[in-house]
């Protein structure tokens, strides 16, 4: 547990836990309003906008990334709006039709593109690389603290960061807009609160999130921090203010211990090679997730 | 090359897996449509998704029992033994728990990937694991499929789609009214649990053709593309049914025809491409044609306000009002109504005065309630009735 682990682990642990956060937080309120799957769309959309951010603008940067993919959710907000209105169909089948075919364009896309110069195919798009995003100019504890070394740190680092903040301070600022349109939306309209841009600041947030955590955890995590944490957290608590507390935290401890578990469980095991972390870390939320639906406190509906 | 594929001149394994393809995007469309009916479409991503662990764990039983770990039925089987296990932990989560379904679909679906994920890295670090090509159930991949693979998945498709035909007015009826089905007899859990065995069966044979990821696709955009055609549920699973099928036969056919094509992408948009067309050229719910009933409404309209404007010899400020008249030639360009115009301006005024008798009378206001300004007097109401409306107007009715 010395240079190594410094080097090796702190760089995607941190980047785990920050990108575990930045999801949960606005998943809340996404599960509160039965748009969970909102998640699950924004996350597979995201795929084309980056492959075309990176054709057109020529390296895989933060800008051309995240313009790419900012344009391809709009495209969707678009085409599920205008599916649902002038077909008449429900949300969750214009929400199918949308995410599927621009899910399979980005994947045409990907493989008609020479992409081999940088980390871009679909294996890295749906389960990251949070395994390979070391800090190779870390060399002991001491690092922490020395500039030179500091500025080697990954650039993911930086973006997942930003994009956390931006979310606590979002979550912090529209608590209580949030918080009531979330609940009620008549009493919510009657005092005033602009109700629509409300939801649409809500799902650019996590459009946000869900960008900057996919560059670095690819899109299992972000569709299971999502959902997970808030929904083993609602099942624990009625409050929202709890129920926000609790989900922030089992968000960590996924990040955590399926880091941990990915990294060390086969080796305490007697295997040599580890796992994909991506993958361990939404399966750990998805056994709190399982253990709050069997005991947790406040799983059945109140009357 | 595109039209060898299509006149399945491609081989006899691109051959089978193009008419297994067609069978599956039948198959998928039925039952998609059954799916969409019951709103319930985006529970089968739920179900595919947690197809990836079952095919790790076949693998790896395989294995250890000494086997190649590669044989398709033992991979299918386990995939469709841990799409029902997700199948049951969405039902679970909203029956047992507070959780919407919504919360329970996407959790199911994010956390079997991910443990499916682990399991494929697992495979991996064997000796046999990195030929095992697993990856390739993710997106679908039919080059340099075995026979008996393709043999297995055409046979699948025609299976699942004899299921689908076989089971159709259950389905139906309780898609439509389910408190009409169970007065009836029928067993609405049994019918439901039906319907998701055969989305189940859809999702495994399509593993191997357009992967667990956009398999959902086959199930959804079909039905939803069919909705533009008809209004009528047996016309729409069939309508759906042979969207589906068309994408999947020209959908594997095409990516038979060039590397860097991947089949499940390939079919999807197909799919979305007929699903396009629905949407813009369909008569009735099409784009296209409520734009033109928009534009004939909205002439229609303005058209009719413009007459009882001249008949009442009151200005027409609208811009378009005036256009209209001056192209069907009832106003001269400097805004002087012509001959023609009064005349058809008169009778409008008439008619009106005719609806508002109609209204106020007794027997006739039933048929009026019909107008709604805009149809021929002449269509709606007899010679006798209109002769018996005038006469009203004529002489005044006693008041009082």
């Amino acid at each position: 547990m010395g240079a190594d682990f410094v080097a090796l682990s702190i760089v995607p642990l941190v980047i785990g836990v920050l990108a575990a956060v930045a999801c949960a937080l606005p998943g809340n309120f996404l599960v509160l309003r039965r748009q969970a799957l909102i998640g699950d769309a924004i996350s597979h959309v995201v795929l084309p906008g980056i492959v075309v951010g990176f054709l057109v603008a020529g390296v895989a940067g933060t800008w051309p990334m995240l313009i790419g993919a900012t344009a391809a959710a709009l495209v969707a907000v678009l085409m599920i709006e205008g599916i649902q209105r002038l077909g008449r169909v429900e949300p969750g089948a214009a929400m199918g039709v949308t995410f599927t075919t621009l899910f399979a364009a980005g994947v045409l896309l990907l493989e008609q593109s020479d992409t081999s110069s940088v980390h871009l195919d679909v294996e890295h798009a749906l389960y990251g690389n949070l395994e390979s995003l070391i800090w190779i100019d870390a060399t002991g504890w001491g690092s922490l603290v020395d500039l030179q070394a500091l500025a080697g740190l990954p650039p993911e680092l930086t973006r997942i960061s930003v994009a956390a903040l931006g979310v606590v301070a979002f979550v912090w600022f529209a608590w209580r807009p949030l918080a009531v349109s979330t609940f009620d939306e008549g009493f919510a309209r009657s005092m005033g609160l602009p109700v629509r841009a409300i939801g649409i600041a809500l799902v650019v947030v996590s459009a946000l999130a869900a960008v900057a955590a996919f560059d670095a955890v690819g899109s299992i995590i972000v569709i299971a921090m999502f959902i997970c944490p808030p929904a083993a957290a609602r099942l624990v608590t009625n409050r929202l203010v709890a129920q926000v507390a609790w989900s922030v935290g089992f968000a960590v401890l996924s990040a955590v211990a399926g880091y941990v578990l990915a990294g060390y469980g086969p080796i305490w095991l007697g295997f040599g090679n580890s796992v994909s972390a991506a993958g361990m870390i939404a399966t750990v939320s998805g056994l709190i997730l399982a253990v709050c639906a069997i005991a947790g406190p406040a799983r059945h509906a109140t009357t | 090359m595109l039209f060898d594929a299509l006149t399945l001149q491609l081989g006899y394994n691109v051959t089978l897996v193009m008419l297994g393809a067609a069978a599956l995007g039948m198959a998928a469309g039925g039952a998609g449509t059954y799916l969409f009916l019951r709103k319930r479409a985006l529970v089968s991503d739920a179900v595919s998704h947690a197809t990836l662990p079952g095919v790790g764990v076949a693998f790896l039983v395989m294995v250890l029992l000494g086997g190649d770990g590669r044989w398709l039925p033992g991979l299918l089987a386990g995939s469709a033994l841990t799409a029902g296990i997700g199948l049951l932990c969405v039902a679970a989560l909203t029956r047992r728990t507070r959780l919407t379904e919504d919360a329970a679909i996407g959790a199911v679906l994010s956390v079997f990937f991910g443990l499916g994920i682990v399991l494929l890295t697992i495979v991996q670090t064997l000796p046999l694991g990195r030929q095992a090509g697993l990856e390739s159930f993710l997106l679908g991949s039919t080059a340099g499929m075995l026979r008996s693979d393709a043999l297995l998945i055409a046979a699948g498709g025609v299976v699942t789609l004899l299921a689908v035909a076989t089971l159709h007015r259950p389905f139906t009826a309780v898609a439509f009214d389910p408190g009409f089905a169970q007065a009836t007899g029928q067993n609405i859990a049994r019918i439901d649990l039906t319907l998701m065995m055969l989305v189940m069966a859809v999702t495994v044979v399509g593993l191997k053709v357009v992967g667990l990821i956009l398999i959902v696709a086959l199930l959804i955009i079909p039905p939803v593309a069919a909705r533009f055609w008809t209004d009528k549920a047996e016309t729409l699973a069939l309508i759906a049914a042979a969207l589906g099928g068309l994408s999947g036969y020209v959908g594997a056919g095409l990516s038979a025809t060039a590397p860097g094509l991947p089949t499940g992408p390939i079919i999807v948009l197909v799919a979305f491409a007929l699903f396009a067309l629905s949407f813009l050229a369909a008569p009735g719910r099409g784009v296209v044609a409520l734009a033109l009933r928009h534009r004939h409404f909205q002439h229609a309209v303005h058209l009719r306000q413009g007459l009882l404007a001249i008949a009442s010899e009151q200005p027409i400020y609208e811009a378009l009002t005036m256009r209209i008249l001056r192209r069907e030639g009832l106003v001269r360009a400097d805004g002087v109504p012509t001959d023609a115009g009064r005349g058809r301006a008169a009778k409008a005024l008439r008619d009106e005065t005719r609806w508002q008798v109609a209204r106020g009378t007794e027997h006739l206001s039933g048929l009026a309630a019909r107008h709604d300004g805009l149809t021929e007097i002449e269509t709606v109401l007899t010679a006798d009735q209109i002769a018996e409306i005038d006469a009203r107007i004529a002489t005044p009715v006693e008041v009082g």
